[in-house]
């Protein structure tokens, strides 16, 4: 187990001279010893690149990684002694169950009754125990995954698993199951686990930390919650949440706070200087309000849709759309009519060149 | 009431060719080769049917038992030699870039050469006085003479089907091995697998479909091997490399023994039936496997 330190970038290609050369933007990141973390971001935005710059499968064109102030930048996956899954299930089809489980274990020559009791312990908190004996080849997909799962939290002694979408294969209902198994084992093993995703509920919910990226680069990193009230870049107010954070261009011009072509009056609590914004306000605190109060805006609705648990309003706000999610039980608006909403707030924040404005 | 469906018949009139091809280039040949198998010609006026008697004489004969040993042992070498040289040489041929095309095509040139060039080449490269492997060995003191001495002849009859067919064995395996995802070499690198574990655990049970068909192609190859021998040595010194197929031309055409050439010709396809039905199988349940694999994913 160990505190991991990147400081880093990478480029596959040679002489890297614009963003878009970079697989992995410069970037500086520290992940605790026993923490859970997830990397998050929609496919080839880097992620991967970075399990494995971490585990060692492939070598930063610049930077380094450190291990506890061990410089491991040059080292082999073995030699940082890391333990990774992958997307797709990785299982020696001539070895039974046991053996495959096993195989980490005997390639560091551990005593074979050491082996032996490890792999019980792991097969019992996978539920594969009744299937200790068979040909790993002749299970399903998703028993072969939680073999796959089960070498990675094999070794006890592991700098940190990686795990890059393990889930992906797995059935819906098992992937909650498995999802708890794997929260359950961090809290067992303290083991540092560092889970890749593009699926912000799985980020979110197995992970202390997430760590949003996109095209290379990290944007924010921070629990749920931080990713869910202040987004620090409009990127992960649009990737978090279902739907995504609305956005609306706003001008501070004196005293006076112009949004979406509407002239509000400026608040004395939003310190923000003269220029060009985006508002950025959470489909959940997007509320019906009535005519002319401060900080609503009026629009059409052009789509109501009731989900159950809530309904999804869709607005036209001049040529800018709104969503909001209501209260099922509230008196929803008809298509057509015009309703204001509450935009402004302690909810609402401010961009600048995609960035927050604190 | 029920509706009567016109009844049309003409469409066999389109088979008919096929039929009438096939007929004329297969099946009426194999059946003159059972025609003499049953009689014995003695002149073309006068036959006399036998029976199975040219069957029975045809198991007894020494010569034969010779002969047929002979190719089960050159056939067993082939593959004992082939099939582990062909996996090295598709472990150590480059992954990608141009050196893997490159390597490909150098690799695959010997199997375009046809069987009595192949024959040819060898018969020269061979020779004591003005061949490069023959004269190069005299100088060196080894009295080489495939001519002359049984287990030489026998030995370049070897190395020649080596050279020519290794590279088969080596570009099946090839793509057997370019057929394994990239997560396989990582997660032994992970797991902390020996070069030789990925070798036992990954590539060799991936590989598996592809050599059965190697091992397959090459013992049926070698077990109807002709033109190259026949080229090179005669089936000499002696019959020490008189395999079956040579066997076989000497008895129908050199002594014009039809009967039991014939009816040995018959054991000789039924053999070779026996093994193509073995490679079918086997092709088809690898295949089963493969597209079992392809719906887990």
């Amino acid at each position: 187990m160990a505190r991991i330190d990147l400081d880093l970038a990478h480029a596959y290609g040679p002489n890297p001279k614009q963003d878009s050369d970079y697989a992995l933007l410069p970037l500086k990141m520290s992940f605790a010893d026993g923490g859970a973390y997830a990397l998050l971001g929609p496919s080839g935005c880097g992620k991967t690149t970075m399990l494995n710059i971490m585990s060692g499968l492939l070598m930063p064109s610049t930077g380094s990684v450190r291990f506890d102030d061990r410089d491991v930048t040059r080292l082999s996956p073995q030699e940082r002694n890391i333990a990774q899954v992958f997307q797709f299930p990785v299982i020696y089809d001539t070895m039974s169950v046991a053996d495959n489980l096993a195989f980490p274990l005997r390639n560091r020559k551990m005593p074979e009754d050491q082996v032996r009791k490890r792999v019980g312990e792991i097969a019992e908190m996978l539920e594969l125990s009744g299937q200790l004996d068979r040909r790993a080849a002749d299970l399903a997909a998703d028993a072969k995954q939680k073999i796959s799962l089960g070498r990675g939290l094999v070794r006890p002694d592991v700098s940190a698993v990686l795990f890059d979408e393990p889930l992906t294969v797995i059935d819906p209902h098992l992937k909650w199951q498995l999802r708890r198994k794997l929260k359950q084992i961090h809290h067992e093993l303290k083991l540092t686990l560092i889970y890749v995703t593009h699926d912000q509920v799985e980020a979110l919910t197995f992970a202390d930390q997430v760590m949003v990226m996109t095209r290379g680069r990290a944007v924010q990193v921070g629990s749920a919650d931080a990713l869910f009230e202040r987004p620090q870049h409009t990127f992960v107010g649009h990737f978090i949440g279902s739907p995504g954070m609305n956005f609306l261009p706003a001008r501070v011009q004196g005293r006076t706070l112009e949004v979406a072509g509407r002239v509000l009056p400026l608040s004395s609590e939003l310190a923000l200087s003269e220029g060009e914004y985006k508002l950025g306000i959470r489909p959940e605190y997007v509320a019906l309000a009535s005519a002319d109060t401060p900080g609503a805006l009026p629009a059409t609705a052009t789509q109501v849709l009731d989900i159950g648990t809530h309904a999804l309003l869709t607005a036209q706000c001049g040529e800018w759309a709104l969503k909001a999610r209501l209260n099922p039980e509230a008196t929803l608006p008809r298509l057509g009519e015009t309703v204001w909403l509450q935009v402004l707030g302690t909810h609402a924040c401010f961009y600048q060149n995609e960035e927050l404005v604190p | 009431m029920s509706a009567i469906k016109p009844v049309n018949q003409k469409a066999w009139w389109l088979v008919l060719p096929v039929v009438v091809c096939v007929a004329f280039s297969a099946v009426l040949p194999l059946m003159t080769v059972v025609n003499y198998s049953l009689q014995d010609i003695i002149s073309p006026e006068r036959r006399v049917f036998v029976g199975t008697e040219w069957f029975s004489a045809v198991m007894r004969d020494e010569e034969l038992h010779g002969a047929l040993l002979r190719q089960l042992g050159f056939s067993l070498a082939v593959l004992a030699v082939e099939i582990p040289l062909g996996i090295m040489l598709a472990l150590s041929m480059p992954a990608r870039g141009w050196q893997a095309s490159a390597v490909l095509v150098v690799v695959a040139l010997s199997l375009l050469i046809p069987w009595n060039v192949v024959g040819t080449i060898w018969q020269i490269f061979g020779r004591a006085d003005i061949g490069l492997l023959g004269a190069t060995l005299q100088k060196m003191g080894f009295d080489y003479s495939y001519t002359g001495n049984a287990t030489h002849a026998w030995i370049t009859v070897l190395t020649m089907d080596v050279w020519h067919w290794t590279p088969l064995v080596a570009l099946l395996c090839y793509a057997g091995l370019r057929s394994i995802p990239d997560a396989y070499y990582q997660a032994a690198r992970i797991d902390g697998a020996s070069k030789f574990a990925v070798f036992r655990y990954i590539q060799l049970p991936k590989m598996r479909g592809v050599l059965m068909i190697a091992v397959l192609l090459r013992f049926m190859d070698s077990f109807m091997i002709y033109t190259e021998p026949f080229v090179l040595t005669g089936g000499g010194p002696g019959n020490a490399t008189t395999f079956l197929s040579e066997y076989l031309t000497q008895k129908a055409v050199g002594q014009f023994d039809v009967g039991p050439a014939a009816a040995f010709s018959l054991i000789y396809f039924l053999i070779i039936l026996l093994f193509c039905f073995i490679l079918y199988n086997w092709m088809q349940r690898v295949g089963a496997a493969k597209q079992e694999g392809i719906e887990h994913e």
